[in-house]
């Protein structure tokens, strides 16, 4: 089954043969909203993969799926609302889709870890942070309580908490917002994760905080050699971190280069616009150029490529036909008709 | 064109901490806002930045007489704004109206849009008489982009970016001479942002408004400040052109903002001197004596903990810096040039 839709919706190296050793893969994934009001197809053929030490990133605006991708590789999404329709998630080629509840938990943690967003509400408010971290040495691994509670205070220093040792008997709201996220690395890598996927880790937190935090997480990345999915929406941190970028648009990737590539010339009318309504130094004062009008409603994706009412570019065969994900050049696919010409001008 | 139209002289806004329920005691302040002076001159746009906790929001609130202070003023046009009572302040409350940052809390789920825009009406009869009101608003939504025929919708029914552009059409009502802006693109996504931008550029433009622009994007409030003060803490630790607070900044917490910023162009990365501050911001109950900046600077001397810098201009600057060793420095470009 999957052989067949691939063609429609693939990433670079994917269509030809799969490469062995790809740590985890997402492959033409499926996933539907179904609610009162209607069903919202949130994610409409998505397909990416990430090897160990390298640094995807999924760029995208809200809505656009990206969070839900990765709910669905942790098996954490909400059913119902949420159904998977169609797709694989592979992990060192094994489908996780097709587990039982107990294989995949073992995945969890271990294979593939996650932090979130907000730290207030991802950790749990009536147990000690320290707590947080030694629980899983307890229950994963078989520590008994003082020997957990060693390593938690090493993870905790590793990532450079300040007095471990003291703070490990804290509660979460004691610490600052960039302390909580610091915890919340802690216990995420706790495990030894392979791969990480960060959900906007640093949304919340102030720029010099967010860098900080981003300089660890790149630390530990080399370190352990993990393979690492960086959800955001801002183009500075993704240009900073990312080897490989994959935009998404209405639950489908539209571009997927390598960052230089990307940055350097756009090969799809999205991306060229993301870029272009940055505010920029060097031209103070101007209009900005934005993208138009509204991302689509999911429950009603305009027919053919789903960016074409906002594009400048569009022609007759964008409302017709969905642009495929294909390869141009040899880092770099894009689901545009036009993609080639976008490259190709100056 | 250089008329001040609000003129703010030392101002301090402090919360008191207390402690017990029935027999309450003030243990603390919060120094929210600790001796801030600066002014808005006609037509420009005055960006405020600043990390979480500096003071930011508080100084929009007491700007808007939400709030009184605990010493200091605020002028506009001369007026002590704390001062005015019964018609005067609803009259001076006409002239400075407030865009907040969050566009789902700050409009009533409850209302239309027609009665959400219509609202300062009522309270300002004599701007738009009672039957020419359904066409002003009309008017209002064609203004920030909007369907005019969309007056009897729900916020709900809009985006985040079109809420947004509500909240500012009801700004707009009463044809305010200035607008306090809360961060009011940080929740938007980028493609709207930019056009809730423009969109705020082009009305000041039209009606020749001034803006304090208060937000924690330094690259927004570069695109659209004339003029940038960076707060630490409760005080302003440097207030200068957009021109000099970018690219010729002598604080040492401008310099680390600015070193901080990611540049969205991954050809800088491996080139960039990236000042990293450790630490977290102290608390705002009880900081650092002297200056205070200093728990977290690496040019910190004894005389940091002892003397409180000036906000002046200082040798090899020519704009205020509250520090006692202000000097430019090269920092990386926070945007290919």
């Amino acid at each position: 089954m999957s052989d067949i839709l691939v063609s429609e919706q693939s990433a670079p190296g994917a269509g030809s043969g799969r490469p062995a050793g790809r740590l985890l893969e997402v492959e033409d994934l499926r996933v539907e909203f179904r609610t009162r009001d209607g069903v919202a197809k949130v994610i409409n053929g998505v397909t990416y993969h990430v090897d160990a030490g390298e640094t995807l990133a999924v760029l995208g605006e809200s809505g656009s799926g990206k969070s839900v991708t990765a709910q669905t590789i942790m098996g954490i999404l909400d059913t119902p609302p949420g159904f998977v329709t169609g797709g694989q998630v592979r992990f060192h080629g094994k489908d996780m889709l097709k587990m039982s509840g107990e294989e995949r938990r073992r995945i969890r943690g271990e294979g593939i870890a996650m932090i979130f967003q907000d730290s207030l509400s991802a950790l749990n408010p009536v147990f000690t942070v320290g707590f947080q971290v030694a629980e899983q040495f307890r229950i994963r691994r078989g520590l008994s309580r003082s020997d957990a509670k060693k390593r938690a205070i090493e993870m905790l220093d590793q990532v450079k908490i300040p007095n471990a040792k003291g703070r490990y008997s804290n509660y979460p709201h004691q610490f600052s917002g960039g302390m909580r996220q610091r915890a919340m690395i802690a216990m995420s890598l706790a495990l030894d994760p392979e791969v990480l996927i960060a959900d906007e880790p640093t949304t919340a937190l102030d720029v010099t905080v967010q860098a900080q935090i981003m300089d660890l997480l790149g630390e530990l990345q080399r370190e352990r050699q993990m393979g690492m999915i960086l959800i955001t929406h801002d183009l500075g941190v993704v240009a900073d971190v990312a080897d490989r970028i994959a935009v998404m648009y209405a639950g489908r990737i539209v571009e997927e280069a390598d960052v230089y590539e990307l940055y350097g010339k756009p090969g799809h009318p999205y991306t060229l616009g993301l870029l272009n309504s940055i505010p920029r130094m060097d031209e103070k004062g101007q209009e900005l150029r934005t993208i138009k009008g509204l991302p689509p409603n999911l429950m009603n994706i305009p027919p053919g490529c789903p960016f074409n009412p906002r594009c400048p570019m569009a022609q007759p065969v964008c409302r017709e036909k969905v642009p495929p994900l294909l390869q141009i050049g040899a880092s770099r696919a894009s689901a545009c008709h036009f993609a080639e010409e976008l490259v190709s001008r100056d | 064109m250089t008329e001040n139209i609000i003129e703010v002289r030392d101002l301090v806004k402090h919360y008191p901490v207390t402690r017990g329920v029935v027999f309450k005691k003030t243990v603390g302040h919060v120094k929210a806002v600790d001796g801030v002076s600066f002014e808005l001159k006609a037509g420009e746009t005055l960006g405020v930045v600043g990390e979480s906790g500096c003071g930011k929001s508080t100084l929009a609130r007491v700007l808007m007489n939400l709030e009184a202070p605990t010493a200091g003023q605020v002028l506009y046009k001369g007026q002590d704004i704390s001062k005015l009572r019964g018609g005067a302040l609803r009259r001076l409350r006409r002239q400075i109206q407030l865009v907040m940052q969050d566009p789902y809390t700050s409009l009533n789920p409850r209302m239309t849009v027609g009665d959400l825009i219509g609202e300062p009406f009522e309270i300002h009869p004599d701007v738009a008489p009672r039957g020419s009101r359904r066409a002003k608003v009309q008017e209002l939504l064609d203004l920030v982009g909007l369907n005019p025929e969309h007056i009897n919708r729900y916020p709900h029914q809009f985006s985040g970016g079109q809420r947004q552009r509500i909240g500012i059409a009801r700004a707009l009502a009463l044809r305010p001479e200035v607008i306090v802006c809360d961060e009011p693109v940080s929740a938007l996504d980028v493609s709207i942002q930019a056009q809730v931008m423009n969109l705020l550029e082009k009305l000041q433009a039209e009606f020749g408004l001034s803006y304090v622009f208060i937000a924690h994007d330094l690259s927004v409030v570069r695109h659209l400040s004339d003029r940038v003060a960076v707060m630490y803490l409760g005080k302003m630790v440097e207030i200068g052109t957009e021109d000099e607070i970018y690219e010729r900044p002598t604080h040492p917490y401008t310099q680390a903002l600015l070193s901080a910023v990611p540049v969205p162009d991954p050809t800088l990365r491996d080139n960039k001197a990236i000042i990293r501050l450790t630490g977290d911001v102290p608390s705002p109950i009880s900081p650092p004596s002297g200056c205070r900046f200093r728990t977290r600077c690496w040019k910190a001397q004894d005389v940091c903990a002892q003397e409180v810098p000036l906000l002046e201009i200082r040798r090899g600057s020519d704009h205020p810096s509250a520090c006692h060793f202000a000097e430019q420095r090269e920092i990386v470009p926070t945007h290919e040039v």
